[in-house]
């Protein structure tokens, strides 16, 4: 317990001060960036990891945050105002979402939400009045809450700071609340969760909800950090960058999306620096996570550890922990 | 002409490239139980093949139809190659197996971009198909009489394959119930193969039989994969006459909602399918809830 409780104050400590040690504003914008991509990763979870719900359309509800933000700003309202329309605006397109997607599991609930996510997407790109098509919409400033003014790199990366450490404080205590305990149960045993008198379909319907927030949030964050918005942050490659963020961090865990977004962020803006091809890249990569490590990396990784330990350690207390934390 | 024929002969000819590459997936779908993501870009990649032979390698020119049965045969082989090697490797795990094909999209859009380059190439019509043909008053483009004619026919055959053959007895089999098709001796995992083939097949023909009308893009994949969702969500898994209806009914609601809607032709396909969700959740003519 007290070397979790090191681990975490290590954690906050260096999360606190990427701005001082980081050789660049680059890099502390492309901090700012994992962190907005791991919220984003964090509300996928929620669906992927703890209601066994794949939604491959989240990143079209991303977008109609994003572009409701935009386009409030373009009509002319103050900063605060707009938030909380364009949050309004997601919380109803996902309460739409839900309800359409909530009529299948499994393999039918991916394919009613791709349906759905590219028809955002065909929306984005045609509907061109609304949205500018291909061009986009440009947002011409950031906010300046209490007189921060988040066009200061390291004040938006502190500000994103705040809310990333919110959220998982949030995600934190909903894995561990009894609707966390039942979402998981509506996971793995619909039935008889079903039986025991627990209304199955309200639950996951909260659980989309609560998806949907950390979405339209990590949205927020991310058009402001970029200050622009086009059809293509609502394409099928965005969505499946999402989930594979969940997925090769370990979906189900609380760290394995954080990790999942830190490594799909850190190797696009890398390897983009090189080359063109990051979707064929992204591809390989979703190929190999699935056919070789599909529980992820995070739990991947402590897996590894573990038969390593026992291997080299040899020691009886480690045999007893990993016999411990088999069942 | 009248507007609104013009509009109807399009809507069929779209709907008979549709079920091309609809039945396919409708079938793959009701087998394996997985919608092949893959399925758009099978579409694309023999379109690219076949529009290769069409303009010629090396100065050897191909006619449309040859060029379409190497392109299919080619894309039937590497779906086939791509089910043995990678989804057999999943067995049971229908969620890697969808991922699976996900990643595979990515990495086949890619490889066509880095191939064929980003600008769009147009597929001639073939010379023998380039007129009118005029019925009565009436005056309709021979090609898109032929697309309608050709649909047809695969309609008809792949009906008799799986309603008059042992093979199509053998699917049909495994799409009601794959444990049951097994415990009986039907040997469903080789099915797999043979079934993804032959979707793998149809895309591909759609996709250049396609090319005189559509032209071949990059991001023609990600155009026909929601199209093809939307079919089967309308049509229901694994029905051959699902796939059928569907098809020339987003064929009709996509060209319709082109003309009088431009900017929302997407967001009109939503209203059907909307509706059968909430109606019939199985889809028109699917027996199960997928």
């Amino acid at each position: 317990m007290t070397t979790r409780i090191l681990a975490l104050v290590a954690a906050l400590a260096l999360l606190g001060t990427v701005p001082y040690w980081v050789p660049g504003i680059y890099y502390t914008n492309v901090a700012s960036q994992i962190l907005f991509y791991a919220i984003f990763a964090l509300g996928l979870n929620v669906l992927a990891g703890y209601a066994g719900l794949v939604s491959l359309g989240h990143a079209g509800l991303f977008g109609v945050t994003a572009y409701a933000t935009g386009y409030m700003l373009q009509l002319g309202f103050g900063h605060p105002i707009a938030i909380l329309i364009a949050l309004l605006i997601s919380m109803i397109s996902m309460a739409i979402y839900a309800a359409l997607s909530l009529r299948a599991t499994g393999i039918g609930f991916i394919m009613i939400t791709l349906a759905l996510g590219e028809i955002l997407w065909g929306l984005a790109y045609r509907w061109i009045s609304l949205t500018g098509g291909d061009n986009g919409l440009n947002l011409k400033t950031r906010p300046e809450p209490f007189g921060y003014s988040l066009s200061d790199v390291n004040t938006f990366y502190y500000a994103t700071l705040i809310i990333f450490l919110f959220s998982l404080a949030t995600m934190t205590v909903f894995v561990r609340s009894p609707f966390g305990a039942a979402l998981m149960g509506t996971r793995d045993q619909p039935r008889r969760m079903n039986a025991l008198g627990y209304h199955v379909w309200a639950i996951r319907f909260y659980a989309c909800m609560f998806s949907g927030l950390l979405t339209s949030v990590s949205a927020i964050l991310f058009v402001y950090y970029t200050q622009f918005i086009s059809p293509q942050t609502l394409a099928l490659t965005a969505s499946a960058e999402v989930l594979l963020m969940v997925i090769s961090g370990g979906a189900g865990t609380l760290l394995g999306p954080i990790v999942g977004a830190g490594l799909v962020v850190v190797v696009k803006t890398v390897v983009s620096g090189f080359i063109e091809r990051w979707n064929f890249l992204l591809g390989t990569i979703f190929v190999a996570i699935v056919i070789l490590m599909p529980e992820g990396l995070v739990p991947g990784t402590v897996r590894l550890w573990r038969l390593a330990w026992r291997k080299f350690a040899g020691s009886p207390r480690a045999m007893t922990r990993d016999a411990e934390a088999k069942p | 002409m009248n507007l609104w024929l013009v509009l109807a002969v399009n809507s069929i000819t779209f709907g008979g490239l549709l079920f091309l590459l609809s039945a396919g997936f409708s079938l793959i779908f009701g087998l394996m139980r997985i919608p092949n993501l893959t399925h758009g870009s099978l579409f694309m990649v023999g379109a690219y093949i076949g529009v290769t032979f069409v303009l010629g390698i090396r100065g050897f020119q191909m006619n449309i139809w040859l060029a379409a049965i190497l392109a299919t045969l080619t894309v039937a082989a590497l779906g086939a190659l791509a089910e043995r090697l990678l989804l057999r490797r999943l067995p049971g795990d229908q969620l890697a197996q969808v991922l699976v094909t996900l990643g595979l999209s990515f990495m086949a859009a890619d490889l066509c971009l880095m191939i064929w380059g980003g600008d769009p190439i147009s597929v001639p019509t073939p010379a023998e198909l380039e007129g009118f043909v005029s019925i009565g008053v009436l005056v309709f483009p021979a090609y898109r009489l032929a697309i309608i004619v050709i649909a047809a026919v695969f309609a008809a055959a792949l009906w008799l394959l799986l309603d008059r053959t042992r093979l199509g007895a053998m699917i049909r089999a495994g799409v009601d119930d794959p444990d049951m098709a097994r415990v009986v001796g039907i040997r469903v995992s080789q099915l797999f193969t043979i079934v993804f083939a032959l979707g793998a097949g149809l895309a591909a023909f759609a996709g250049i039989i396609g090319g005189p009308i559509l032209t071949v893009y990059p991001g023609l994949d990600q155009d026909m994969l929601p199209l093809a969702l939307v079919v089967v969500i309308l049509g229901g898994t694994g029905s051959l006459l699902g796939s059928f209806v569907g098809s020339i009914m987003v064929g009709f609601i996509y060209n319709f909602g082109q003309a009088l809607l431009p900017e929302l032709a997407y967001f009109v396909l939503f209203l059907p399918m909307l509706l059968v969700l909430l109606l019939r959740p199985q889809g028109l003519f699917g027996r199960h809830v997928p």
